[in-house]
């Protein structure tokens, strides 16, 4: 017994040291685009899209874990991978298409925090640049475990829609009955908005930062039951925060009366009438998501490209050591904010362009995922059992499917 | 660009012909046998039509860019795997290789040849490993437009490669490793810190391959300049407990400890049960204190005397530790009953009478400190005194071990 105690504790430790890579992950795919397409889907359809989140999490498990599998086995990142087993030229496709995705998600976060902050009344002019400063400083100045650990500290304040989706005071039972009642309806735009939902959720820069992250801080196949463990808690996070979300909007604008909403700030708006703090933790949320991913998203594409194209890269090193590293990690940074201070740029269509091009480079991610995770002279003995390589492949076509129709609604809305 | 020169990406879709000019085929790859001859590719790979063909480098007339490979020997038998050839672009092109004298973890791009003549043929000979953007561009547009015009649009980019005498191979498989005979005693003669970080860049499973070749007393060293705890143990773990042991004997007692202390219990037991009886007693007895009081952050290695000692005691004592003197520059003295009773600096020696004693050489005051003493006050104490060294007695005032200013320098750091 005391044996087992003794093996239990030990395996909480590990638990605990491996914390990181998938909660970060998990926690940052709410970034400013998903807050908006949840409060979107809230504030349109009340209670109704909650049911959607269950399979979503499912989706999102199954990929991230694969990849975080692949981390922990091989030790390297899935841009290595790629590169090891399809050559050059496709890896150097495939992350110039994933700079060009990147570029754009990372306006969408800089547009976030111009949007979160003029809530408070601070103008674009100040807080962007502000905030592109000090995103660039803490990373370049830090190292992995320091900039890791403010990281999870930013995870803590997603706990603010969690506390604003209380002080909405929205209907609990609704939400339970809807959470686990499936309503389909031919609607065009509650069609857009389930693969809206699904299209935000995974990402392919998540892949990439995941493996990376557990690859960097060390966790070995050894540990690997834990890392597993954390990344299925974070992303059952990523869902228990859109709950919130979606229940936020639900309560205080679909009850009141239905409508579209045009961002995020409006959704932030909107809680106003259900009290001041249920309004300012909103907003405080998108600005800390926003936050969150600009520094998250130039630093992951930074690291996976040279890694990819083997320039050297890693918070780790000194500028001089890594100068392309350092040179594309400022330059995702000061495009992605610089945009967003012109006047008159077509931001929003930027944001939704960001998505379509998440959703054409998501299957090739995929798929390289599943044919990598596959090879036996990579995983050993870690490769997909039968059973869950059907799961998985299930899951690729099916997310693969959800995310070209949703590439082709919003291509069609966008002309 | 001298016109001998072939790089691999051009040899790749070379046709071959035959003793007629006619074409039987295109090149698919190529192949050193290490044992033969450590530069000169020996087989060339040919695809024609279902199966692969082996050309033998002596079946080659001529090679040139333009005209393709020239036959004199028609005789090709079919191509079957080799265990002793090492295939470019399989086991080359896009792996890491270790550049020595870079002392770094680079990627390869491509590979540089020259043609040469011996008389009767032609032959090829690796001369470099291509690491930078100019090979990149290379094979990104490998097959896209003729090699000459690739050639003319490089021009401006400067080249960036490593000579192949300073690339090393990493293979993890030891039966592989043999046959190909790939060593890493070139990375023997690195610096120990160097090499760590190397090390470090690897995937886990290259790690142990080089920690397993290469001598204990190296490994030791580099393991001790491995920065992260975990990564150290990780190594050790993966390693056969014998040479997990070589490597823990020839390492600092305290680093050992240091690292047997991260692994789990069953296997430090099982690396100190094959290590011999002096260090293992040193390292055991530095294991039972606390990592971070005076007792787990000492050294046991020290040069001790008796307190009447005179000069010349002390100079042969020195001469009987010369594997110390590196980094020495306090000795001890003890009483009868072992208890510490002064310090005396190195450097004092030198200005000394001969027949002084040393007692009346020690420092006026002696600082010491109990094994007990936390870490933090031990820091304190350096920076208060300006400490070099600082001895640490056990209960009874005894002499249990010394810390030095590195061992502070890695606390500290570590914060």
């Amino acid at each position: 017994m005391r044996k087992l105690l003794g093996r239990f504790r030990y395996h909480i430790l590990v638990f605990f040291a491996v914390i990181g890579p998938g909660f970060i992950t998990a926690v940052v795919d709410n970034d400013s685009g998903g807050i908006f397409t949840y409060s979107a889907a809230g504030a349109q359809f009340g209670y109704l899209p909650l049911w959607t989140l269950l399979p979503i999490t499912v989706l999102l498990i199954i990929t991230q874990e694969m990849c975080s599998r692949m981390g922990a086995v091989t030790g390297k990142g899935l841009s290595d991978l790629i590169r090891e087993e399809f050559g050059l030229r496709i890896t150097f496709l495939t992350m110039a298409a994933l700079v060009a995705v990147n570029l754009t998600n990372v306006m969408s976060e800089f547009a976030g925090v111009a949007e979160s902050l003029e809530l408070f009344h601070v103008s674009r002019y100040v807080s962007v640049p502000l905030v592109a400063v000090a995103v660039w400083v803490v990373v370049v100045k830090g190292n992995y475990s320091s900039v890791e650990k403010i990281f999870l500290f930013a995870c803590v304040f997603y706990v603010t829609y969690v506390i604003s989706g209380f002080l909405v005071k929205p209907d609990w039972k609704e939400a339970a009955i809807y959470s686990v009642k499936p309503v389909m309806m031919l609607e065009p735009s509650y069609i857009y908005m389930v693969l809206g939902m699904v299209g935000t959720t995974i990402a392919p820069w998540m892949q990439f930062y995941l493996q990376a992250a557990v690859v960097e801080k060390g966790i070995t196949a050894k540990e690997y039951a834990e890392s597993r463990i954390e990344v299925i808690v974070g992303c059952f996070m990523t869902s228990v925060i859109a709950f919130f979300i979606i229940v936020a909007c639900a309560g205080a604008i679909y009850s009141v009366k239905p409508r579209e909403i045009q961002d995020a700030g409006e959704a932030a708006l909107g809680l106003r009438p259900f009290g001041e703090y249920a309004f300012k933790l909103f907003s405080i949320g998108l600005l800390n998501a926003s936050v969150f991913a600009a520094s998250i998203l130039p630093l992951s594409t930074a690291y996976t490209v040279c890694e990819g194209l083997g320039f050297e890269a890693g918070v780790n090193r000194r500028l001089r050591e890594a100068p392309i590293f350092y040179a594309l990690y400022t330059l995702l940074i000061a495009v992605g904010a610089g945009v967003v201070l012109i006047p008159k740029f077509p931001l929003v269509k930027m944001i939704l362009l960001s998505q379509v091009l998440n959703g054409m480079l998501l299957p090739f991610v995929l798929i390289f995922m599943i044919l990598l995770i596959n090879k036996r002279d990579l995983m050993g003995d870690w490769v997909n059992p039968r059973w869950f390589n059907q799961i998985s492949w299930i899951t690729i076509v099916l997310i693969i499917g959800l995310t070209m129709a949703y590439v082709g609604v919003l291509v069609r809305g966008m002309q | 660009m001298a016109d001998n020169l072939l790089f691999f990406t051009e040899l790749i879709a070379m046709p071959v012909l035959d003793l007629k000019g006619r074409r039987i085929g295109r090149v698919k790859d190529a192949a050193l046998v290490p044992l033969l001859h450590a530069s000169r590719v020996d087989r060339f790979l040919v695809g024609g039509g279902d199966a692969w063909l082996t050309v033998r480098f002596d079946q080659i007339a001529s090679i040139a860019l333009g005209a393709g490979i020239q036959l004199s020997d028609e005789q090709l038998v079919p191509y079957h795997d080799d265990e002793y050839m090492l295939r470019i672009a399989r086991d080359l092109l896009d792996q890491q290789i270790i550049d020595v004298t870079g002392r770094k973890v680079v990627r390869v791009n491509d590979i540089t040849m020259r043609i040469q003549n011996d008389g009767q043929r032609d032959f090829l000979a690796v001369t470099e490993v291509d690491i930078g953007m100019r090979s990149i561009v290379r094979r990104v547009l490998q097959g896209v437009l003729p090699p000459l015009w690739i050639r003319r649009l490089m021009r401006p980019i400067p080249p960036n490669s490593i000579r192949w005498e300073f690339a090393n191979v990493v293979e993890p498989d030891p039966l592989r490793r043999l046959r190909l005979n790939i060593s890493y005693n070139k990375l023997e003669d690195m610096h120990p810190a160097d090499l760590a970080d190397i090390v470090e860049d690897l995937a886990p499973a290259e790690r142990e391959a080089i920690f397993e070749t290469i001598d204990s007393e190296v490994a030791a060293d580099a393991l001790s300049e491995v920065e992260d705890p975990k990564m150290q143990a990780s190594i050790l773990e993966a390693l056969e407990p014998e040479k997990a042991a070589d490597i823990v004997e020839e390492m600092a007692p305290d680093e050992a400890a240091d690292v047997l202390s991260e692994l789990e219990e069953e296997t430090s037991e099982e690396i100190l049960d094959e290590m011999d009886s002096e260090p293992k007693t040193e390292v055991r007895e530095l294991l039972e204190f606390e990592e971070d009081t005076a007792g787990g952050m000492m050294n046991t290695e020290c040069v001790v005397l008796h307190e009447n000692a005179s000069l010349k005691d002390a100079m042969a004592a020195l001469k009987g530790n010369e594997d110390l003197l590196e980094s020495l520059n306090t000795l001890f003295l003890i009483d009868a009953d072992e208890r510490l009773t002064a310090a005396v600096p190195l450097a004092r020696l030198f200005l000394a009478q001969n027949g002084a004693k040393l007692k009346d050489l020690a420092t006026e005051t002696l600082i010491q400190v109990t094994v007990d003493e936390k870490q933090d006050r031990v820091t304190e104490l350096f920076d208060k005194y300006n400490l070099l060294t600082l001895p640490v007695v056990d209960e009874d005032g005894k002499l249990a071990g010394v810390i030095t200013a590195d061992d502070i320098i890695s606390v500290l750091r570590q914060k």
